[in-house]
């Protein structure tokens, strides 16, 4: 079979624009870059690499991610501050017309009110992506953070 | 010139203000001196306490080990070949080296400093020296050295419900005396004949000092306040009856809620017992599908041990803490989240989602993270200033309003005794 669909094209532009609408403060923009039936979790290396299941944030439906963004603007406190994402080139894994599974290094510099910017994250995306016409949505995103610390706390999603 | 220093100002011998007598005042000082923070490593972390190592599932079989922290101090706890758990300072005797540098391993044989080579057995014993008798007749240990002489300190260990518990203080009571009989009995409630699973770790590196992270856990009166989420969602049950328990020394609690099952009848709330006067409502409101964690109607219960460790139900989140002084303004927050061998795999599929609640990210804890750091920035030019600790009266009893500060008091009158602060008066 003949893969006809440049999957490494709708990969980098969706994840551009996924970063882009994080950065920007967009949060209600960002489940809209999942499907339905999704998987999205954030872990830790070590965790990843024990096979263990849990993450800081954890969802197996984008409700659940349209529910994490809601918290953030309506329940939870948190000291105002910005993301600035910085992706790698996407690896890709696997590929056919319906979709691909790539991986995605990432930098995260949180940058806080007083000006303060520092590394708050590095790590990699494990994504499983599905394609709909010129348009690719994440069926499953696994961010593997590289350390298990994580700094204050977690409040925009990565 | 004379001058009278108003009663406040009175220093004591180590040139620190003298701590008050009452429980609700707690002076700021005691979050930034840097000599506390020594006198806290010596008389409590390595004092008559326990402190939460790891659990005993974690180093199942012979040669497994897991590396920690006793406050500051580095140990280990290994299994060793007899079946029999170890612990010992992670240090080498010959020039005080770490003798293991990963977080855990297994099929350990011995521990060997990578410094000069030195070794010892699975119990922290002494058991070899490289080149002890020289090459060639040259060199080596004089012909005096005894390998007994020398190790690194050990700790004595307790295993309670699968949590292991260490102190290097050979004069610590024994675990039951130290937690209580209801203290034991609520850490049996959630342990008690089951056998855990580590669903994940993670560390949430707090800005602040410890005790300020200890205090929020025993603080019952902020938790409607500061955690916005179930109330903005609209998830408060109606018929809700809880407490506090303060262990007799202060030292410990338990803060809980169940449901009430009287007041959901009488209120006639028996089938629908979500009450909605919100703006908002969760999309996936399965995330607070639960099922009874013991099957008893308590559905939260934040439990407390002097000097740094806490064991949680939220729900079926289940998850112990170990909290870890790093510096004055500075604390590890290790988050171990639990299942159990037993669950069905839906029961474990809920606890993956209502980990969502707690740990760094989490729609009840996230503040938490925080809110200590907002303290340490906030009383940062007001040493001589004392928080007031009045909520619910003054004394560190039980109560059964929540709406208290006495577990938080009951956190002083014991840090206060085992720091030697009032040493009179506490008699």
């Amino acid at each position: 079979m003949t893969v006809t669909v440049d999957a490494f094209r709708l990969i980098s532009r969706a994840q551009g624009e996924y970063a882009r609408c994080i950065d920007d403060g967009r949060m209600e923009d960002w489940p809209g870059f999942f499907e339905e039936d999704c998987h999205y979790r954030i872990t830790t290396a070590a965790n990843h690499s024990e096979g263990l299941q849990a993450g800081v944030i954890w969802a197996d439906n984008r409700r659940m991610l349209s529910d994490r963004v809601s918290a953030l603007l309506e329940a939870n406190i948190y000291e105002a501050h910005t993301y600035r994402h910085i992706l790698g080139q996407p690896a890709i894994l696997e590929e056919s017309d319906e979709g691909a599974r790539s991986e995605t290094g990432f930098l995260v510099v949180r940058v806080m009110r007083d000006g303060s910017s520092d590394i708050f994250a590095t790590g990699r995306y494990l994504d499983r992506y599905r394609f709909d016409g010129d348009r690719a949505r994440l069926a499953e995103r696994v961010v593997v953070c590289d350390s298990s610390t994580i700094d204050t706390l977690l409040a925009l999603p990565l | 010139m004379t001058s009278t220093l108003p009663e406040s100002s009175a220093k004591t011998e180590q040139g620190r203000p003298e701590w008050p007598e009452e429980l609700t005042r707690v002076p700021y000082w005691v979050f930034q001196r840097q000599d506390v923070y020594r006198e806290e490593q010596q008389n409590l972390f390595r004092g008559p306490y326990w402190s939460y190592l790891c659990l005993e599932a974690e180093v199942p079989q012979p040669g497994d080990y897991r590396t920690t922290f006793v406050g500051d101090t580095p140990v280990i706890v290994c299994r060793d070949e007899d079946g029999e758990l170890y612990g010992f300072e992670n240090r080498c005797a010959h020039r005080g080296a770490l003798l293991a540098l990963d977080d855990r391993g297994s099929n350990a044989k011995d521990f060997t400093c990578v410094y000069h080579a030195w070794s010892y057995s699975l119990q922290g014993d002494l058991t070899g020296v490289a080149f002890k008798d020289g090459i060639k007749g040259q060199g080596g240990m004089p012909k005096y050295f005894c390998l007994e002489d020398h190790g690194p300190r050990k700790l004595r260990l307790a295993v309670l419900h699968g949590l292991v518990f260490g102190s290097f203080d050979e004069d610590v009571p024994d675990i039951e005396e130290y937690l209580g009989d209801e203290i034991l009995s609520r850490i049996e409630r959630v342990l008690g004949g089951r056998t855990p699973v580590v669903l994940g770790r993670f560390t949430q590196l707090l800005p602040n000092n410890w005790k300020l992270y200890m205090e929020n856990v025993k603080d019952s009166y902020h938790a409607s306040i500061l955690h916005l989420f179930f109330t903005t969602f609209g998830i408060n049950r109606l018929g809700q009856r809880g407490g506090i328990v303060v262990s007799e020394s202060g030292a410990h609690h338990v803060s809980y809620s169940a449901i009430d099952r009287e007041a959901e009848q009488d209120a006639g709330y028996s089938d629908q017992n979500i009450r909605s006067d919100s703006d908002y409502s969760l999309a996936d409101p399965s995330l607070l599908d639960g099922f009874s964690e013991v099957g008893d109607d308590t559905t939260l219960q934040i439990l407390s041990v002097f000097p740094g460790f806490v064991l949680q139900q939220i729900q079926n989140s289940v998850a112990v803490r170990q909290i870890l002084p790093r510096g004055v303004e500075s604390t590890r927050l290790n988050w171990t989240y639990l299942g159990f061998e037993e669950d069905t795999p839906e029961q474990r599929t809920v606890r993956l989602k209502q980990a969502n609640l707690v740990g760094p990210a989490g729609y009840i804890s996230m503040e938490d993270g925080c809110v200590g750091g907002f303290v340490q920035r906030g009383i940062a030019g007001a040493s001589d200033e004392e928080a007031v600790l009045e909520m619910g009266g003054a004394s560190a009893a039980s109560s059964e309003s929540r709406v208290t500060e006495a577990s938080v008091r009951g956190f002083w009158k014991a840090y206060r005794e085992g720091m030697h602060l009032r040493q009179e008066k506490d008699k």
